[in-house]
Order: structure tokens, then C-alpha cells, then sequence
């Protein structure tokens, strides 16, 4: 898969069709992947990597670079497909200017749940169908692929890419996936346990805005996060109630937006579930307003710049048992 | 001996054609409703901003109440139904942190029900007094 995208990628750089490519490089570790944007092919022959890594979606970078001259050439997962379509709506990308390559996607892997397993000290990662082998500084592992999965993969929403110019592998379906078990499970809780729930995950939050910086769905040029007169929240969390209002109000404004990529979560340096926290206005969405996946269609509207007559009333949370 | 029962702070958004004219209807009938209650004037119910409500709770309130035009009869027509989305789904969220979602409610009163005004506030204060504090949504830096 990898030759062949880099063969594409080479292809169209030299026909002079695309300007720039962006894919995927290697960072610091094996196992850290990073966005890249390639200009020559000789930077695609050195650089390019496109493996069980590559989780980033590479969507949101296309708002700045397809801004630029000439056309860029980007790879994109089925998942990332639904982030590319929703920024498209929202009028953030010009369609002519990108070319979207949709590459198959088998479910990429979660390195941390894989250094649970072998600890630190990974020096070589290969994969291998079924398996993974892992080489640390101390020994060597085989680690089931399904096993290191990240939990978005696991309940992944759709193989199926939703906007591409050219399809390179199979296409897929859109999945029946379990991804609202989990909020169920939360909102089965009482209002004590859920309490102490979030309270113990989000008071990990140090607010680095990583989950801010790598949404799709956030790409205001200003925002409210960054102005410190706001008065809504400082440098560093100080108390629990900023911890609380800044998930609420990241969570709130892709409200209706998030296509519920996952990128919050995995990114989180403290691994907090962000997703949940989406996923509980997707599922709302869905209950409340009828079935709605962000993203799936361009042309859709929004279902918090839309309503009905017949919307339940706020009651329906307010009062239930 | 002297006994310091709690006063919740509520804090009540009331727009500004159909609400607040309750209010005032309630005020000019002579009807009683706790002075607990801050209103504070919108152009709409859909001015609210949930970044209100929370700044709200982080300010002290107890409570906090959204009043606006009955569905359909909006001043601006369709304001008070982006509203109703909007609010329906913060309340839901959280209620999912696990934040008392009693603290929280939408009415629909009109300027023609000054009674219902004064009974919804009645009523919300005494759910919130019963509640007590807002203590999971509450802000030390802003405490006196």
C-alpha cells in the first residue's frame, strides 16, 4: 500500500497536477507518526510512510495549504473523509484545489495500549497480518493486532469513504458500530458516580489545547480559548470548575459538527476519553433530533442550525427520572 | 438565636417580548415570587449563549432559568427553537458530568402570564433551596 501511494503521490508531482502532498512522516520514535507535507519526490522516497501509525487525519491541514497556490494532493482514511466533508460544508476548503486520494484503512494502532503490554524502551515495531512484533531494549514480544487496536478502531463507524477523487484499495461499508456503549454505560451511572467519573478523568486535563489543535471540526481562527480577558479560563486549569467548563465548551461548540473522529482522544497526553464526551451530543442528536452523521453529507444541514415544531422540550432532560 | 437559612442565587434569562413583560405582569398583579431571583434581560431566548449558563455557575448562581416566547410565538419567529436544541442538549451534558440537572431549566412564558411567572419561579426556587448549594459547579476564585 505504502509504494503504491508513494508511486501516486511521485505521479502527480511530476505531471505538475498537484503542488504539494500531504501524508504522513516518521517522527522521533518507529512508532511515532507524524503530518508531513512533501514538495518533491525525493522527499516522498526519503519520508513517506503510511502504516499502522498514521492515525492522524489529515483534513484539517488542508485549510491552510489549500489556500496556497495550486493544487495539493491528500491522503485520506475513510474516517477522515467524513472531517473532510464537514469542512467542506462549513466553507473551509476549497473543493478545486485538493485532490483527495481515499486510501483503505484496516484499523490503526494504539501505541499506548501496546507499551502497557511491553513497557518502555521500544526500538522496532513490524506488523505482520495478525501480529505484531515489538523489540524493546530488553526483549521481544508478539502482540496480537486486534489486542492494540485503538478504541476508536474498535468501534470503528464506517470504512466507507465518504469524498474522493480516486480510490486506492477496497472500499468499504459503513459499520454497525457499538461506539454509544460506552455513554450508555455512563448515563446508567447515578449523578454521584458520574460526578466522581469525570471529576477523576478531567481533572488529569493540564489544558495543553492539544485536542483543540488537532480537531477538524475547531478551526476557528480565533478563538475563545486563546483570549486571556475572556474571563471563561486561564493558562492552566486552577480549579475544577475550569477544568469542567473547558470540556463542556470544546465538547459544546463541534456539537453537531464532530464527525466523531476520535483525533481528541488520541492525541490526549493525559488519556482522557474526550470522545465520550462527543459522543454523548451525537447520541442526544441522534435520540432527540433523528439519525445525523456529520460529515456523510455536505449539502445536510446541521442539526443546532436547524429545528423542528415538534423538538421535545429541555424538559425531557430536566425532568426524566 | 439567630439562624441562617441558605438563599440560592438564581440567575433567570428572561427575553425581553414575552418573559420579562411576565415579570412585569407579575409585579404590577402583586404577585410575590422570591427576590432570590436575578433577571437578567435578552433580546431572545436564543441570545443565551451556554457559555451564560456556565458563567453563571462559575459567578455563584445557584440556579439558573431560561425564559423565552412559547414555541411559535418568537418575536424574532424561530429564535426560541434554535433555543430549545441548544439548551435541551447543554442540560443533557450536564446532567452527564453528573451536575444536578435540577439546577437547570427552560419555561416558555409569555407576557400575558404574570401568574405563571411567579409560579415557576416559586417553584424553581424551592427545588434549588432544596438542592443547597451549587457546589459542582462552583468557581473558589470567585467565592468572597
Amino acid at each position: 500500500m505504502q509504494e503504491v501511494m508513494k508511486n501516486k503521490a511521485k505521479e502527480l508531482l511530476a505531471s505538475g497536477e498537484v503542488r504539494a502532498v500531504i501524508g504522513w512522516k516518521k517522527g522521533e520514535f518507529c512508532y511515532d507518526i507524524t503530518p508531513a507535507v512533501f514538495t518533491n519526490a525525493e522527499e516522498i522516497d526519503n519520508g513517506f510512510i503510511y502504516d499502522d501509525f498514521c492515525g492522524a487525519n489529515l483534513s484539517k491541514y488542508l485549510i491552510k495549504e489549500a489556500h496556497k497556490d495550486g493544487k495539493v494532493l491528500v491522503f485520506l482514511k475513510p474516517c477522515d473523509t467524513y472531517s473532510f466533508n464537514q469542512l467542506l460544508s462549513e466553507h473551509r476548503i476549497n473543493r478545486e484545489k485538493v485532490y483527495v486520494v481515499g486510501v483503505s484503512c484496516d484499523g490503526k494502532v494504539d501505541i499506548e495500549k501496546i507499551k502497557r503490554t511491553v513497557g518502555d524502551g521500544i526500538i522496532a515495531l513490524s506488523s505482520d497480518g495478525d501480529k505484531i512484533s515489538v523489540e524493546t531494549l530488553y526483549d521481544k514480544y508478539e502482540i496480537n493486532r486486534a489486542d492494540a487496536l485503538a478504541e476508536r478502531c474498535v468501534n470503528c463507524k464506517s470504512k466507507k469513504h465518504v469524498a474522493y477523487d480516486e480510490l486506492l484499495g477496497d472500499e468499504g461499508e459503513v459499520l454497525d458500530s457499538k461506539r454509544f456503549d460506552e455513554v450508555e454505560m455512563i448515563e446508567n451511572m447515578t449523578a454521584d458516580e458520574r460526578f466522581e467519573f469525570w471529576r477523576n478523568e478531567l481533572s488529569r486535563c493540564i489544558r495543553c489545547n492539544a485536542c483543540r489543535n488537532v480537531c477538524p471540526a475547531c478551526s476557528c481562527e480565533k478563538c475563545i480559548f486563546d483570549n486571556d480577558n475572556s474571563g471563561y479560563v486561564n493558562k492552566a486549569p486552577v480549579t475544577s470548575f475550569e477544568e469542567n467548563m473547558f470540556h463542556i465548551i470544546r465538547a459544546f461548540h463541534v456539537a453537531g459538527r464532530c464527525t466523531d473522529c476520535g483525533e481528541c482522544s488520541r492525541v490526549c497526553p493525559q488519556g482522557i476519553p474526550l470522545h465520550l464526551l462527543n459522543r454523548k451530543f451525537i447520541k442526544d442528536i441522534n435520540t432527540l433530533y433523528g439519525d445525523y452523521q456529520a460529515g456523510e453529507d455536505p449539502e445536510a444541514r446541521g442539526p443546532l442550525t436547524s429545528y423542528t415544531e415538534k423538538d421535545p422540550e429541555p424538559s425531557v432532560v430536566t425532568d426524566k427520572e | 438565636m439567630q439562624v441562617n437559612e441558605f438563599k440560592p442565587k438564581i440567575v433567570a434569562f428572561c427575553c425581553n417580548w414575552c418573559s420579562y413583560a411576565g415579570a412585569d405582569l407579575a409585579g404590577t398583579n402583586r404577585l410575590n415570587y422570591p427576590a432570590d431571583v436575578k433577571i437578567i434581560r435578552v433580546p431572545c431566548s436564543c441570545r443565551v449563549n451556554p457559555l451564560f449558563v456556565l458563567r453563571a455557575f462559575q459567578r455563584g448562581a445557584d440556579g439558573v432559568i431560561i425564559c423565552g416566547c412559547h414555541p411559535g410565538d418568537c418575536h424574532y419567529t424561530t429564535g426560541n427553537y434554535y433555543a430549545r436544541r441548544r439548551m435541551t442538549l447543554l442540560f443533557s451534558m450536564l446532567d452527564y458530568l453528573g451536575i444536578e440537572k435540577e439546577r437547570t431549566r427552560v419555561e416558555w412564558v409569555s407576557a400575558a402570564e404574570g401568574a405563571k411567572f411567579a409560579a415557576t419561579m416559586n417553584d424553581f426556587v424551592a427545588t434549588v433551596t432544596k438542592l443547597g448549594e451549587n457546589k459542582r459547579l462552583e468557581d473558589l476564585r470567585c467565592k468572597k
